[in-house]
């Protein structure tokens, strides 16, 4: 297999760099030994003796003092801060449960909305079925999610559809600085929010949302390093209707409904491990 | 002629050590493995192995259902086996048997003790393993797949676990044994292996073997599920070497 090389000088990015002295990128499944190189084992790892393992299938990163893996498969695994976007799967008298697709459930207790919620009134603001943009507030360590919506670019979404990409994706589907997600909102004119648990919310006429639902299917499945940008925007420039073509959009402006402002998931601060992705953000006027 | 009952019993290993399929007593039938075969599921796999074909998915760590089943310090592993009604010679009648049920449970204790559930307490790591097509040894194919479906579904676990079942037929110890060898052989072991540790998670016994040949048989397990493990890595790099690599440079 031809190794591909990284063109680019390397960021010192939170993500930490590989061990492997050639830069190279190294896939390791659970039960591989990792040369840990006196490091401790860090998340995805375990020790048994004095060697360290693989407990998960990802790739191999220093952040000494620690050794880990990256996931590049399974469940979002929230993480305090995080914007997110969540379905209603259960209305109860004082909170809704979203399904955020992390392992557990998350309850969104009606006091962490900016409603005035009477006791039992709850369903009349959300219903099963419906969602939301929320913000991850705290963990406990038996699991359990609380999430509020109070916050800037929180809130209920109004119409589109939800689209859904792997967690470990969502970095590239941002892209750097929001380069892809930019691109995409310009090219198509749709709306789009990305939630950092993969959930995709896109919004505008049916030809935009099949567009960004195809260009999110690139990402998902890419694996080359670089220039995925370029070949999303050549994918949707070809796609363009006669219209529009070779024109960007204007910007989705005063049609689009205002729950989920501009910029709005720009408010949380940058996620300290994710790898050069950008919060989430939607992107309406690019 | 027609001495009855004999006639019935194929001769299972020939005088030269070539077994019914062709194969020598250490030899492994084909195995194919497909990571990430199913597109809902949060990982998959699909094996084919000799003429086995099992499909596995794992759902999770997710909501426990039935609730009451929901612990508080770690995840629950369920495990439904189950073989589709075209899956043998004559139909098999659908549904839960003892013989599923005892599958089940002995696949979802070997996961027990390989996958790190107290990372995910009060969730449920769901596993259901569909054999298409059983030609012997599918509980040992289902683990495999299950393993390789768990793996892809980025659950973290000690290891992967290789699964094979040895015997005795025709007189000899054989490793992975066919339909035949195990309707016909006089013994039947099927059993699982964590590489890394070298030690087993699952080991059953059908049949009867000399403390030996028990001995012996344990050895040519411990080898073919070293083989069997090195399809399964093959199969999780084939899926994940071109796949997601983040983007690093603009």
């Amino acid at each position: 297999m031809g190794g591909s090389h990284r063109t680019g000088p390397r960021r010192r990015g939170p993500r930490g760099s590989s061990p492997h002295p050639s830069g190279e990128r190294v896939l390791v499944l659970p039960g591989e030994e990792i040369p840990s190189q006196g490091l401790k084992p860090g998340p995805g790892t375990y020790r048994v003796g004095g060697r360290v393992y693989a407990s998960v299938l990802g790739l191999l990163s220093a952040r000494p003092p620690f050794v880990q893996v990256i996931p590049l498969s399974g469940r979002y695994i929230p993480k305090p801060n995080d914007v997110v976007i969540g379905t209603v799967t259960d209305v109860q008298g004082t909170f809704w449960l979203l399904d955020i697709g992390a392992p557990r459930w998350a309850p969104l207790h009606m006091t962490g909305t900016p409603w005035k919620v009477d006791v039992g009134e709850t369903e009349q603001y959300l219903r099963v079925g419906e969602s939301v943009v929320v913000r991850v507030e705290n963990l406990d360590p038996t699991g359990r999610i609380g999430v509020t919506m109070l916050g800037e670019g929180l809130g209920k979404l109004e119409g589109g559809s939800i689209v859904h990409v792997s967690p470990a994706r969502v970095p590239r589907v941002v892209g750097r600085g929001g380069s892809m997600i930019q691109t995409i909102t310009r090219q198509t004119g749709a709306q789009v929010a990305v939630g950092q648990n993969g959930r995709v919310w896109v919004n505008g006429d049916p030809e935009a949302i099949h567009r960004v639902r195809e260009a999110l299917r690139m990402i998902s499945e890419d694996g080359q390093r670089s220039g995925l940008t370029e070949r999303v925007e050549s994918y949707l420039r070809s796609t363009a209707s006669s219209d529009e073509a070779g024109e960007d959009h204007p910007p989705a402006g005063e049609s689009a409904h205002r729950d989920a402002p501009e910029g709005s998931f720009a408010s949380s601060p940058p996620p300290d491990d994710r790898d050069d992705s950008d919060e989430p953000r939607t992107d309406e006027n690019n | 002629m027609g001495s009855v009952g004999a006639k019935d019993v194929p001769v299972l290993l020939s005088p030269e050590g070539i077994r019914i399929d062709g194969r020598r007593v250490n030899e492994l039938r084909p195995i194919k493995i497909t990571a990430g075969a199913l597109k809902h599921a949060d990982g998959s796999a699909f094996v084919q192995w000799g003429l086995n074909k099992v499909m596995a998915a794992v759902y999770g760590p997710r909501e426990v259902h039935p609730r009451h089943l929901q612990q508080n310090t770690k995840a629950v592993i369920q495990c439904k086996y189950n073989m589709a009604a075209f899956s043998v010679d004559e139909r098999k009648r659908p549904g839960l048997d003892r013989r599923s049920q005892e599958i089940s449970k002995v696949v979802a204790e070997a996961f027990e003790s390989v996958v790190f559930a107290e990372e995910f307490p009060r969730t449920s790591i769901d596993v259901y393993i569909e054999v298409l097509q059983a030609n012997a040894g599918t509980r040992c194919a289902g683990l495999v797949a299950a393993s390789v479906a768990l793996a892809d579904a980025g659950i973290p676990m000690a290891d992967l676990l290789p699964a094979v079942a040895v015997g005795k037929a025709g007189g000899a110890i054989i490793v992975d044994l066919n339909k035949e060898e195990d309707n016909f052989g006089e013994a039947d072991l099927p059993m699982a292996l964590v590489p890394q540790s070298g030690r087993l998670v699952l080991l059953q016994m059908e049949g009867h073997m000399t403390r030996e040949e028990l001995a012996t048989a344990l050895d040519l397990g411990v080898q073919g599920c070293r083989g069997i493990y090195e399809i399964m890595q093959q199969a999780l790099r084939d899926r994940y070497s071109v796949a997601p690599v983040p983007e690093v440079t603009a």
